[in-house]
């Protein structure tokens, strides 16, 4: 079927100017993630994980390297990368509707085609009840489950999530990662997730990227050989996270000192 | 859509602001951009001179502005001005701050107080104060206590609005910590009340000062023979239209010193605290 | 805190204080009853020139001028304050050119209004015109700046073009501060109509008010002011009314 990868991250590098000195951010980094993969990328904060995203999502150039989806070079945000942020950006004068049918609308679908699309991710993520609300009248979990909705309806191909469910409670948190789990057993998206919690990472990726401290760089690759409807308390995924969190701790370190 | 609106790669990266230049970088495009200006100016009014547009005395290029401003300024008259307006501004806006935050603190702190004061202040609230200047003319007749009775009260208003917010808006906690710690009477008043409420007092203070290089203005309009309000009015008898942008310009400066003094008081003693 | 019954409370009574002390000077004679006019007297002077049509007449004299000037600076300030806001050398040249202007005081060049345009209608309006426009400019540009990038983010990762950024994202998340904008200019308007009806003025609550001087009439000034408040009151509850409105669904309930 797939011949390379579906993403191909090559050397990519990136500073920022900060008054006058340039402060690296990302040093080179090498990945491939092949389609249907959900991988995480893991690290202490400021490594630069968010920086790849946004670099990978278009929103950035990076300083040196490419980026390819498909073989073709990244140069801006497309409808093919999806991306679900940390602050929702919802839209907040549009309803969950308006929001979740925002991308075909501005690809011209006919409203009953659209109709449609917002009403099986609504489904999806089990917000149909709250169509007409604004986002102010939505609680944190459901405005990212809106979120959510509206990045899956404009059917990309990639789905680039930047610390999510970051801004949640701990329950609301779990509760997401479970709905995450299980809608991409339905919908098969590649997906890249940017996370600091060694947790959410055993149990949602395929690969957990361990990076290093700033200016970011890849440290170790874990791939997880866990089935995938997942168990947090099974000995196996405890050991995925002790492994892993020993790896981590040494990059944490780095940074306080 | 015309190619000069920012693209969608910069307004993803950095929004509408676009990059952030650096401080050489901002401060040669702002110094380019006044200049800009002052050529474009004088552009105009030597297009309107070369090309009989209209009479030239109503756009006077830059120079001629700053002509007549340098020669009041020699001859010592630009001075009496000025101090004219600065010492109505300053007895004005004095005496308004004064009673201002006096009555403010009272009517913040004291429910009585509050009652009474209320009322009377949202009777007025909605009116211009400007609707308030003849009142005091009649009052008190042409001279320099009407001008400086009317400075008083635009003055009031903002100030004695922003001290009772900044009274009331003290978060009790801290009132109660306070008291817990013995502080009563005047010591909790001067050294806890004052202190948080002082961030919207100074807000209230910055208002005052630009509301009374507003109004002071058309105060001198009407029966002055000093200051730069009149220097304006009277520029218009003779057409004399380089002064009147020239005690345009001063006035502006003016009130800019005023305000820059009062958020450098700001910065002085409400340092840390939020400043809105 | 601030409900309608107690504004319309502490309005009553600021009536009724007013009467009584207006009453008691007029017994006791503190000061010449004339300069403090009762309510009953400004009352009288108000049905007075209702009943000549002359209040009707000033009061729309006022209100078409504001009307004109607010309605000419609001276009200009939406138009330009878009332009600058999305083109960025642009705004980079116009922003010191405004703070250089900004402080100086509008009513500073009342009198240039004066002498460009003469004494007729057109100095009202353009005065007006002038002194609305860049305070709402400013605030239309400073509300189309503030759109976070995120938004901008989130809808070019959805296939926005920048024709899509500018119609259906930075449009609506600068909505709100635009409405504050016109409001702050309609304020300013009602303010210093007033200050530009003082001079060579024949017509206008403004004229009224000096008229109240002029003639030694201080009921007029206090029934002009009053007429003015009342009037800036109304506007100010209107637009309150439309803001809620057009952005309610979008404040959390």
């Amino acid at each position: 079927m797939m011949a390379g990868p579906k993403i191909q991250i090559q050397g990519v590098a990136r500073s920022f100017d900060v008054s006058g000195r340039s402060m690296p951010a990302l040093a080179e980094v090498d990945l491939d993630v092949a389609e249907r993969e959900f991988v995480c990328l893991l690290g202490p904060s400021g490594c630069g994980k968010s920086t790849l995203l946004n670099i990978v999502a278009g929103f950035l150039a990076p300083s040196s390297g490419t980026v390819r989806v498909d073989g073709h070079a990244v140069n801006g945000p497309a409808p093919e990368r999806g991306v679900v942020f940390q602050e929702y950006a919802l839209f907040p004068w549009l309803t969950v509707t308006g929001n979740v049918e925002f991308g075909p609308t501005l690809r011209g679908r006919p409203a009953a085609e659209r109709r449609q699309t917002v009403a099986r991710y609504l489904d999806l993520v089990g917000l149909r009840a709250h169509a007409e609300k604004y986002p102010a009248q939505l609680s944190g979990g459901m405005k990212q489950r809106v979120a959510i909705a509206r990045a899956l309806a404009n059917d990309p191909a990639i789905i680039l999530m930047d610390e999510p469910f970051g801004a949640l409670d701990a329950q609301t948190r779990e509760t997401l990662q479970d709905e995450l789990s299980r809608i991409q057993r339905v919908e098969h998206k590649t997906i890249l997730f940017v996370t600091h919690s060694i947790r959410e990472a055993v149990y949602l990726a395929d690969r957990v990227v361990v990076m290093t401290s700033v200016p970011g760089r890849i440290k170790q690759i874990f791939p997880i050989k866990l089935p995938e409807v997942r168990d947090r308390f099974a000995p196996g995924f405890t050991q995925y996270e002790s492994d892993i969190t020993r790896v981590v701790k040494e990059e944490v370190a780095k940074v306080h000192e | 859509m015309a190619s000069f609106v920012s693209n969608v790669s910069t307004l993803v990266e950095s929004g509408l602001r676009g990059p952030a230049l650096g401080r050489r970088r901002t401060f040669t495009l702002r110094i380019g951009a006044i200049l800009f200006f002052l050529a474009l100016w004088s552009l105009l009014s030597g297009l309107v001179v070369a090309l009989h547009l209209f009479n030239p005395i109503f756009l006077p290029g830059p120079w001629l502005v700053i002509g007549a401003l340098t020669e009041m300024a020699a001859k010592g008259q630009l001075w009496i001005h000025v101090a004219a307006t600065l010492q109505r501004v300053a007895i004005g806006f004095g005496t308004g701050a004064a009673l201002g935050v006096a009555l403010g603190l009272a009517a913040g702190y004291l429910a009585p107080v509050r009652n009474v004061v209320e009322p009377l202040v949202e009777m007025l609230r909605p009116i211009p104060p400007l609707a308030m200047l003849p009142m005091f003319i009649v009052w008190v007749g042409i001279g320099e206590a009407s001008k400086i009775g009317f400075i008083t009260y635009a003055t009031f208003f903002p100030i004695f609005l922003t001290t009772v917010t900044g009274v009331r808006q003290i978060d009790p906690l801290l009132l109660r910590a306070a008291r817990s710690l013995g502080a009563r009477g005047l010591p909790l008043f001067t050294r806890v009340i004052l202190p948080a409420a002082l961030p919207d007092i100074l807000t209230g203070l910055r208002l005052g000062v630009a509301l009374a290089f507003f109004v002071i203005v058309i105060s001198e309009f009407i029966g002055a023979e000093h200051g730069l309000g009149y220097l304006i009015n009277d520029g218009r008898n003779f057409f004399l239209v380089p002064q009147m942008l020239g005690a345009a310009i001063v006035l502006g400066l003016l009130g800019w010193i005023g305000s820059a003094l009062v958020r450098s008081l700001g910065r002085r003693y409400a340092r840390g605290q939020q400043t809105a | 805190m601030k409900t309608v019954a107690t504004r319309t409370a502490a309005l009553v009574a600021a009536l009724l204080a007013w009467a009584a002390f207006t009453a008691v000077n007029a017994r006791v004679g503190f000061v010449n009853p004339v300069l403090l006019p009762t309510p009953a007297e400004v009352g009288r002077v108000t049905l007075d020139l209702l009943r000549s049509g002359e209040l009707a007449r000033h009061f729309f004299t006022s209100l078409v001028r504001i009307a004109e000037g607010f309605g000419l600076a609001a276009l200009a300030a939406l138009g330009l304050g878009l332009l600058v806001s999305l083109c960025v050398p642009l705004r980079l040249m116009v922003e010191p050119v405004i703070e250089f202007v900004r402080p100086i005081p509008p009513l500073a060049f009342l009198p240039m209004f004066l002498v460009w345009f003469g004494l007729g209608e057109a100095s009202k309006v353009a005065f007006i015109g002038y002194t609305t426009f860049f305070p709402m400019f400013i605030a239309v540009a400073a509300s189309v700046l503030r759109v976070d990038v995120v938004l901008l983010r989130a809808a070019a990762s959805l296939g926005a073009s920048r024709a899509d950024l500018v119609r259906r994202v930075i449009l609506p998340a600068a909505l709100p501060g635009i409405i504050v904008a016109l409001r702050l200019g309609i304020g300013l308007a009602l303010f210093v109509i007033v200050g530009a009806e003082f001079m060579g003025a024949d017509a206008g609550l403004g004229n009224l008010i000096m008229e109240g001087r002029v003639f030694f009439n201080p009921a007029q000034i206090v029934m002009g002011a009053l007429v003015l408040g009342l009037l800036g009151s109304l506007i100010n509850t209107l637009l309150l009314a439309a803001e809620r409105r057009l952005l309610g669904a979008r404040v959390a309930s």
